[in-house]
């Protein structure tokens, strides 16, 4: 095995290991240490794609920001086994449980529909994920897009600013 | 093979991270006692003066002394987040090294070794990664010691950082405009010319909402309310005893060095020495003793970065809280938009010669 192989398993286990642990723990704030994990490996993936400037952007606005202020809520809010009592009711169980087999069926079957899912990705290979390549792409092939998706950002950000004001 | 490395860059750059985690814990440990000495000059007194010649010994001391004070882990605390605290917070602190240039190069064993550790071509958004994720010791340990208090200084050290953190990244997009590369190398290597090709004569307003920004990120005085003794007892460390401690202080200490590093990288013109053909000297004596002037120049123009901070820290009082969030969201992220939108303005019509 090379050592891209072996970076590549210990980083798929980790993510999906941190994803699970991030579903079973009992306490929020360690649920949200293990997305961090989880968050961490998936950037760990990108820079093995050579793609280094989606993985430092993962790091920077998921695990450095969106986290930061979902632990910042968790922490505020005190949430432990007395607020939060677990889950009583049967029907919600069961449909829940029933949900979740009906995705895992989905995933499967589509999974194995697709052709592409028995090519493995090129490791390391390829430079359109450094940033100058990324950045010509986006301001040229994709501006329209580009442009479009930070109008809803703007969007968004004013509505937060309006539900804020509302409140005071 | 994709990561196939030679065993001499391994063990080159193993050389280089162990040099440079080393300097910084040795700088950062003095910058403990040039900060009391600071201190104790600003307000006429002596400082501390007792252990060895001029109390120079005195930053050992005061590490065996919070080695040797009793560990306590409170009762109702989550034990294992409780002590990855501190660690979170050194490990941040320590990572931001590798990609600051040091030096040029080093010619040793037939090999050009540069002083940096890691050339990567996002070098200045890895520095942005790390220090977001500098929070994240502050904000574990204080949640998992189970006091109010603690958990309050988290909670404002992480809305401070966040909040600034913007404004200090838009800040660096200007500078990012002029420079044309994110590689820290790069953007050294464009200043060496002369100290008026330093880009703080390019981006004066970038640099001062840089500056401020990086005091806040390093919760110093005027930022310091995570850890406002007068309001939270003791802030976000209240719990924490012995080298614990020792090392959430410490963090701040080799934050603030390396901070110092990245403002002298980005803005004033890295190891260039200001008012010498750097070039031409390096002919006359040779590469290895002009990287060894080039590291002491860096270092200088850092340490005079770290007695600013000092300075500011026994010189102005704490922020209100409401006054640190005004001038983060009011006034810093307005002034680096504008500085943006000016430094973009200038680039177009440099492109178009001038005419509009």
């Amino acid at each position: 095995m090379s050592i891209t192989e072996i970076l590549f398993w210990f980083l798929s286990v980790l993510a999906v290991g941190g994803a699970m642990l991030l579903v079973a723990s009992k306490n929020p704030v360690h649920s949200i240490l293990y997305l961090i994990i989880t968050f961490f490996a998936v950037s760990g993936h990108y820079i093995l794609l050579n793609a280094q400037f989606l993985a430092i952007v993962n790091i920077i606005v998921y695990a450095g920001a969106i986290m930061v202020l979902f632990l910042f809520v968790v922490m505020l809010m005190n949430l432990n086994a007395d607020s939060e009592p677990p889950q009583k009711n049967r029907l919600l169980l069961y449909s829940g449980t029933i949900a979740g087999c009906c995705l895992l069926l989905v995933l499967v079957a589509a999974l194995k529909q697709s052709s592409t899912t028995s090519q493995l990705v090129e490791m390391g290979g390829g430079d359109a994920g450094l940033i100058k390549n990324l950045g010509m792409a986006l301001f040229s092939d994709y501006v329209f897009p580009f442009e479009i998706s930070s109008v809803l950002f703007l969007s968004a950000m004013i509505g937060a600013v309006v539900i804020s004001k509302k409140e005071a | 093979m994709l990561l196939s490395i030679e065993l001499a860059l391994i063990l080159e750059k193993l050389a280089l991270i162990v040099v440079v985690v080393m300097s910084s814990l040795l700088i950062a440990m003095y910058a403990t006692f040039a900060e009391r000495k600071v201190a104790a000059i600003m307000q006429d007194r002596r400082g501390p003066n007792r252990a060895g010649p001029f109390g120079i010994l005195q930053p050992v001391a005061d590490g065996l002394k919070l080695f040797f004070k009793e560990e306590i882990i409170p009762n109702l605390s989550s034990k294992f987040l409780f002590i990855l605290g501190p660690c979170l917070a050194m490990l941040t602190a320590m990572m931001t090294g590798a990609v600051i240039p040091w030096g040029d190069k080093v010619h040793f064993f037939d090999r050009d070794i540069p002083l940096q550790i890691a050339d990567i071509n996002i070098g200045i958004l890895y520095v942005f990664g790390v220090v977001s994720m500098g929070v994240y010791g502050i904000m574990i340990g204080s949640w998992a010691s189970n006091n109010k208090f603690s958990l309050m200084g988290g909670l404002r050290a992480a809305s401070q950082i966040i909040s600034y953190e913007l404004a200090m990244g838009i800040s660096l997009i200007a500078l990012l405009m002029t420079t044309g590369t994110l590689s820290l190398k790069e953007i050294v290597e464009q200043q060496q010319e002369s100290w008026y090709s330093w880009n703080i004569i390019k981006q004066p307003l970038g640099f001062l909402i840089f500056l401020i920004c990086a005091f806040a990120e390093c919760n110093r005085t005027p930022f310091d309310l995570p850890e406002a003794e007068n309001e939270l007892i003791g802030g976000y460390h209240t719990e924490y005893s012995s080298m614990k401690l020792g090392f959430f202080l410490f963090a701040e200490y080799i934050n603030m060095f390396l901070s110092s590093a990245v403002m002298v990288s980005l803005f004033f013109g890295g190891y260039d020495i200001p008012f010498l053909n750097d070039a031409a000297f390096a002919e006359k004596i040779g590469i290895n003793w002009m990287a060894l002037l080039h590291a002491g120049m860096f270092l200088l123009k850092a340490a005079s970065f770290l007695f600013l901070f000092m300075w500011v820290r026994w010189t102005i009082p704490r922020f209100r809280y409401d006054q640190l969030m005004n001038l983060g969201w009011k006034v810093l992220i307005p002034l680096a938009l504008i500085n943006m939108l000016v430094t973009g303005a200038f680039i177009l019509l440099q492109q178009n010669n001038w005419h509009f």
